[in-house]
This record gives structure tokens, sequence and C-alpha cells, in this order.
């Protein structure tokens, strides 16, 4: 009975999504090419402009061109769309494990020590809500190199989540486990070790996941602004030529790592939780 | 390298010998070590900027140095008859003494091609997907920068504020600009203060005001009251450009209309989403808008001001003097690259060459409209304007000082400009007309003239009266 419903949970899904995407697809016929131009519609590009958004069939006719060769270096500012992305993770993943290094060790002591909490969480409420882009300008005025200055705003918006995470795990760790470990004459560092960081872990991997998902959604409007390379820069370069069919592949293609940098970091989580 | 010797040796009152008690000003400032540290380390970096400033560039420093040697060999390297027989014939016809019997000419230009030695070849330049960069880009996949002994990578740039910051970063070598911007960056208007050089515009004419479709009836820019505008930069001809054209028509561009600074690139995604009525920007946006049939071109700039410049290749004056041979070998490709994209018959090869994704990532019927100037105008006509964009790399004086002009009228710079010194300090023209001279291209003798802007005449002498004749201004 269970495997019916999904066999036709499935179907319905994929037959809801065939109609869409035929549906789009009638909507958005090119017009007829005319027989005979005059110089002025050729001019103007005759009438294949009228049509805006391109057909599902076009995007993908475009996906496969781009991921028949993904890995093609055709100058500084035409690479692969394999490329492009690799360029974006290395930035999400550079800056992500550079916020985890801090965050990581700062949650824990803001967690264990009221005293800590209550003097940096001024500065957390402060800090915490201002969008990763503002950081932008004075990012490249002080670091004085853009990629760098990526890497740094990908770094300050996934700090928060993972500290505050962790300062909320570590914090609300069962206080009869901490004086099971007292009573055992435990040291402060075992403590924490053995104690708190398995308890603490499903709450801190959720809030790496949550991290890694924002870190996910600023590259890309990070590299929009900056340029260069990363798969944000793609989009705003086909942006730029207003080509609508290379955004919409782009789109998914984003979409795509983003679930599996998500996937990724929900079997982490998998690990470690525990039933009590 | 101590250049105190490098006086102008055609001068009869000037000393080249520099003695121990010599009193210059040279002399007074590199002889007074003993003062504080840090200060003098300034001074010193201020001294060094000033003796640029009096003898030129390294170029200019080498011909001297040619000079001096062959006039003080002349004269048996005796000073005191030298000064004394250049202050009985003078400096002229000295000159033209010495050069009727030994060739100054082509020793200072046998000089310059020894100096060769490139500093570093790997360079990055910076540049707007936009047509006014045509020279810069083109220069890559058309092999003039490989003729200079450079690899350059060109590099892609979002927007100006960027390309402004990567240059101050120093990401980029030199970089493709407004001709505004290394005016404003010098004086640290909108950005930090860092003494920038235009040694040559990139493009003259080329822009265009577009509406959006829906405003076919509204041709008389009296009826634009409350329209929204976009330009690409604050310190931008545009801006000045659109800015004059409005205030001629009696509109305010502070008050009456919205001004609102928005990437070339996103203009005609704007204006389809009715978040512009209207833009001056760079082409191909304003053939593009055509194209995607959500715009109309009003008029072309070459009908505010015929000749106006646009673009500029420029870069720190740190680089110019730190790397003088990779810097006149940049400068050489880029003006060998101007003069190719301003013959007329090179557009179409150009246009195929700067369309690809690399490049500009456009259509190249839209490219081929604009540099070859047969396009469509949107309201059903075709039209032929050969010099819709055209390519003239001499950075006139008078040019930098009509945009101070502007900067000074719309608020953008207060106080007392000193309208002349900084348009000499940033735009290279004597300097960069004497290379073109050295690679046979036709340079004009002076450095200002008179421009005519919408029926006005610009003088260059006077900037500050101009400044005030306006009826619309915030001066």
């Amino acid at each position: 009975m269970m495997s019916s419903l999904n066999v036709r949970a499935a179907l319905l899904s994929i037959s809801f999504l065939a109609a869409l995407l035929g549906l789009w697809e009638l909507s958005t016929q090119p017009p007829e090419a005319q027989e005979s131009m005059t110089e002025y519609e050729i001019l103007m590009g005759g009438a294949e402009q009228e049509s805006r958004v391109p057909p599902p069939s076009a995007v993908l006719i475009r996906a496969w061109e781009e991921l028949s060769n993904p890995f093609y270096d055709a100058g500084a500012n035409d690479k692969g769309i394999g490329i492009q992305l690799a360029y974006s993770v290395y930035r999400v993943l550079a800056g992500y494990l550079a916020a985890m290094v801090i965050a990581l060790p700062i949650g824990f002591l803001i967690g264990m020590s009221p005293l800590m909490y209550k003097a940096f969480n001024p500065y957390i409420q402060v800090l915490r809500p201002i969008s990763p882009l503002a950081w932008m300008p004075l990012a490249l005025f002080i670091i004085q190199d853009s990629d760098a200055s990526a890497i740094f705003v990908i770094f300050i918006c996934s700090i928060w989540p993972m500290l505050l995470n962790t300062a909320f795990g570590v914090a609300n760790v069962r206080q009869d486990w901490i004086n099971v470990a007292r009573t055992h004459e435990l040291s402060q560092i075992r403590t924490a070790l053995t104690v708190i960081l398995p308890a603490a872990a499903p709450t801190i991997l959720t809030g790496m996941r949550i991290s890694i998902g924002i870190a996910w959604l600023v590259i890309v409007a990070a590299e929009m602004l900056v340029g260069g390379t990363g798969i944000g820069y793609y989009v705003w370069n086909e942006w730029n030529n207003l080509d609508l069919t290379s955004v919409i592949f782009s789109i998914l293609m984003i979409g795509l790592v983003g679930m599996v940098l998500d996937i990724a970091l929900g079997k982490a989580q998998k690990l470690v939780e525990y039933t009590e | 390298m101590t250049i105190k010797s490098l006086g102008n040796p055609f001068d009869g009152d000037q000393s080249l010998i520099h003695k121990k008690d010599c009193g210059c000003s040279d002399c007074v400032t590199s002889t007074n070590p003993t003062k504080e540290r840090a200060p003098a380390f300034a001074q010193q970096e201020q001294a060094s900027a000033d003796t640029i400033a009096q003898n030129g560039s390294s170029e200019d420093l080498l011909d001297r140095a040619i000079e001096s040697a062959v006039v003080r060999s002349v004269f048996g390297h005796n000073d005191h008859s030298r000064r004394s027989f250049m202050k009985m014939v003078g400096a002229g016809s000295a000159a033209a003494m010495i050069g009727s019997v030994f060739p100054l000419a082509q020793a200072k230009a046998a000089a310059h091609e020894a100096m060769g030695q490139l500093e570093k070849t790997r360079l990055n330049v910076g540049f707007v997907p936009i047509t006014c960069a045509t020279p810069i880009i083109m220069a890559d996949p058309l092999g003039f920068y490989e003729k200079y002994g450079l690899d350059v990578t060109v590099t892609k740039t979002a927007g100006w504020a960027v390309a402004r910051d990567k240059s101050l970063a120093g990401e980029y070598d030199a970089s493709h600009m407004l001709t505004p911007m290394p005016l404003a960056m010098s004086m640290g208007a909108g950005s930090t203060p860092e003494p920038y050089i235009m040694p040559a515009v990139e493009n003259i004419n080329g822009q265009a005001i577009v509406l959006h479709v829906d405003h076919k009836d509204k041709r008389d820019p009296k009826q634009w009251k409350g329209f929204k505008f976009g330009v690409p930069f604050e310190y931008s001809m545009h801006n000045f450009l659109l800015r004059y054209y409005l205030a001629e028509n009696g509109i305010d561009p502070d008050t009456d209309v919205q001004i609102r600074v928005v990437p070339p690139p996103e203009m005609v995604a704007n204006l389809r989403a009715g978040n512009l009525d209207g833009y001056l920007s760079p082409d191909p946006f304003n053939q593009r808008a055509v194209w995607e049939k959500v715009g109309f071109i009003h008029m072309l700039t070459k009908e505010i001001w015929e000749g106006h410049p646009c673009c500029a290749f420029a870069c720190s004056q740190r680089f110019a003097t730190e790397n003088p041979n990779t810097y006149g070998a940049l400068l050489r490709s880029i003006l060998d690259a101007t003069q190719y994209s301003n013959d007329y018959n090179n557009r179409f090869e150009i246009a195929e060459a700067i369309a690809p994704t690399n490049y500009l990532n456009q259509p190249v019927p839209v490219i081929q409209q604009v540099l070859t100037g047969r396009y469509a105008d949107g309201l059903g006509n075709i039209m032929d304007e050969p010099n819709r964009i055209d390519f003239d790399p001499f950075p006139w004086h008078s040019m930098g000082v009509w945009i101070l002009t502007q900067m000074k009228r719309w608020g953008y710079i207060e106080g007392d400009v000193d309208y002349r010194g900084i348009a000499e300090q940033v735009y290279l023209a004597s300097d960069t007309g004497r290379i073109m001279r050295e690679m046979g291209m036709e340079v004009p003798n002076e450095t200002y003239k008179s421009h005519v802007i919408m029926g006005k005449t610009f003088d260059p002498a006077t900037p500050e009266e101009y400044t005030r004749s306006f009826a619309i201004g915030r001066v």
C-alpha cells in the first residue's frame, strides 16, 4: 500500500510538471519567421525579440550545450559552467570554513558562560541583521582584493547562524548530564568534548546547515556585484546580453548545487543525531 | 636617480652644475635630510611628484638628458660659456643651430627605441562591456597588445564604481574609465584621492538619449517633467551632457526630473520594467533597446556636442612612474588600436571581434549598427551617421576644463577650482601628443581649443565665468 502511494505520488508529480512545461512551451512559441524583411526590419532584429520568455525546449537545448562542454576556457571572461560553479563553490567553502573555525569555539564559550553570553550578545544582535552585501563596499576598500572580499562576505553571513546555534545548543545541554560528568570529576575540557559536544552536535549541525544555505544564496549576489568569475558573474553576463535562456538555465544550476550542499549537511546531521 | 642636472640646457639663467651651496629648489629639498623622519618621507614623495610635474614623464626626462648631453659637449662642458651663449642668442635659435648640425630628433628617437626593457609584461586591464571600450577590447583579439610585447588580460567589470575600486586596489594595472573619473579620483571626489592620469581618450561621440516606446509623442524635452532618467555614473559625460541638455531646455535636472545611476548593462532591463522613462547611456545599450523594441533613439549625443569625449584609458600615476616602459608600450598599443578603430573600413571586422561572450556579449548586428552608424532608430527610420561613434585619443586639456566646469556647476566640487592645473596634471595631452607624433599620427599643435555645445561657445580661458553663465546651476 505504502509503495503504491509513493508510485502514485511520483506519477502525479511528473504529470503535473509535464503539463506545466507543455503549457509554458505552447504559450511561448516564437513568431513565424518572415519570408523577406526590409532593411529596417533586419536592423530591428526582425520579430525575433518579440517572444520574451524562452520556451523550455530552448532551455533544454542550452543546458545540453553548456553541460556537454562544462570546462571550456575561452578567455578571462568566458568560461564553462563547470568552471564558474567551481569558483563559486570554492568561495563559499573558503568563507564557510573560516566562519566555522571562529564561530564554533566562540559559540562554545558563549554557551558555557552566561557572563560571556551577556557580554557578547549586544554585538551579535547589532551585527547579525546586517545584509551581508552591505559589507561589500567596505570590504573592497579595506581588503583591496575583490576575490577575498567575496569570501569575506560569505564569512560574515555564515558566521551568525553557526555562532548562535552553537551557543544555544551548548547552553541547553541537560544539566543532569553535566552533573554526572562533575561527579565523575571530569576536567572542564573533557566535559566539553565528551559530554557537551555530542549532546549539542545536532543543534550545531542545524546551524551549519542554515549557514551553508545562506552562504550559497549570498555568493550569487556577491559575484554579480564584483564580477570576474563564478556563477553569479555568469548570470550577470547573460543578463547583460538579455539572454533569458541562459539565465533560466543558470537558475536551475544554482538550485541544483544548493540542493547538493544542503543534502551533504543533512547527511552529516543524521550522523550526529541521537534519541534520548 | 638624481635629475637635478637635467635642467633646461637651452636656458641661459639656469645652472646645470648645482654646487654644494646651490640654492635652487631641487638642491634645497634633496640636501636637507636633517628634518624629522616621518614628514621628510612625505616631503620626499611630494618632491618627486613635483619634479615629475616640472620635468614631465620619464620620456621627457630622457629627451632632456640627450639635449643636455649634446649641448654640454658643444660647449666643452663649460657651463659658463653655455650660459652666456644662450643668453646672447636665445633658446630657440640655439636649439635650431645645434639641430642643424646634430640630428637631435633622431638621437631622441633612437634612445626611446633602446629603452625597450619592459618592467612587467603580464598586465590586467579592466573594461566595462560597452562599445566605448572598443580600442581596449579589440586590442586583445586583434593582437595589438602582443605587438608591443605585452600579455594583457582584459577583464570585464560590472560597473564604474567597481572599476574604480579595483583600480584603486591595484587589481587593475590600467582601466577603461569615463573621462571625468580620473579628474574626480585625483581630487578625491567620491573616493579616496589618488593621483590618476589619463593619457588617452577612447572614443568621441557614441552615446544617445533613449526614451521608452510609450513616449514616442513626447519628443520635446519640456514635456519630460517627472521623468526618471538613467545615467551610468555620477562622474560621467552622460550625466553632464544629460544635465546640460535638460537645463538648456529649461528643465532643472535636480528638481524637475530624477536622474539615477544605473550600470549600463541594466539599462534595458530597467527601461522595459518601466523603472526608467529614458536614459543617456553608452552603446550598445541604446541600440539594444531599439533591437528589443522597448525604446527609441531620441537623439545622438553628437547633436549636443559634436566630438565630445566619452570614455578614457586611465591608470594611476604610480603605475606610470614605477613602470615607465611598460606604461609606454601599453599606451602605444592603445593609441595604435584607437587609430585602427578610427578607420571606418575596419569597423565590420571590429564588430565581429568584440561581440563574443568573452567581450561585449551582444548580437553582432547591434554592434555593427553602432560602429558603422547605419542604424534603425526605433521610429521606423534608417539613419546614416558614419561618425555616430568615433575614436580620437588626443586628450584635449580644454575637455578636462569643461568637465570640471560642469562638476562645479552641479555641485560635485566646491570652492576655488584650479581648472587648468588639474586638467593638465591628469590629461597628459603633451606626452600623448609626442608619442602620437612618433607613431606618425596627426597631432594638433595646441592642447586648448574652444568647444561649441548646443550652440554655446565654451572658451577654456575663462572657465569660472563660463560656470556662472548658466541660468540653471548650483553655483
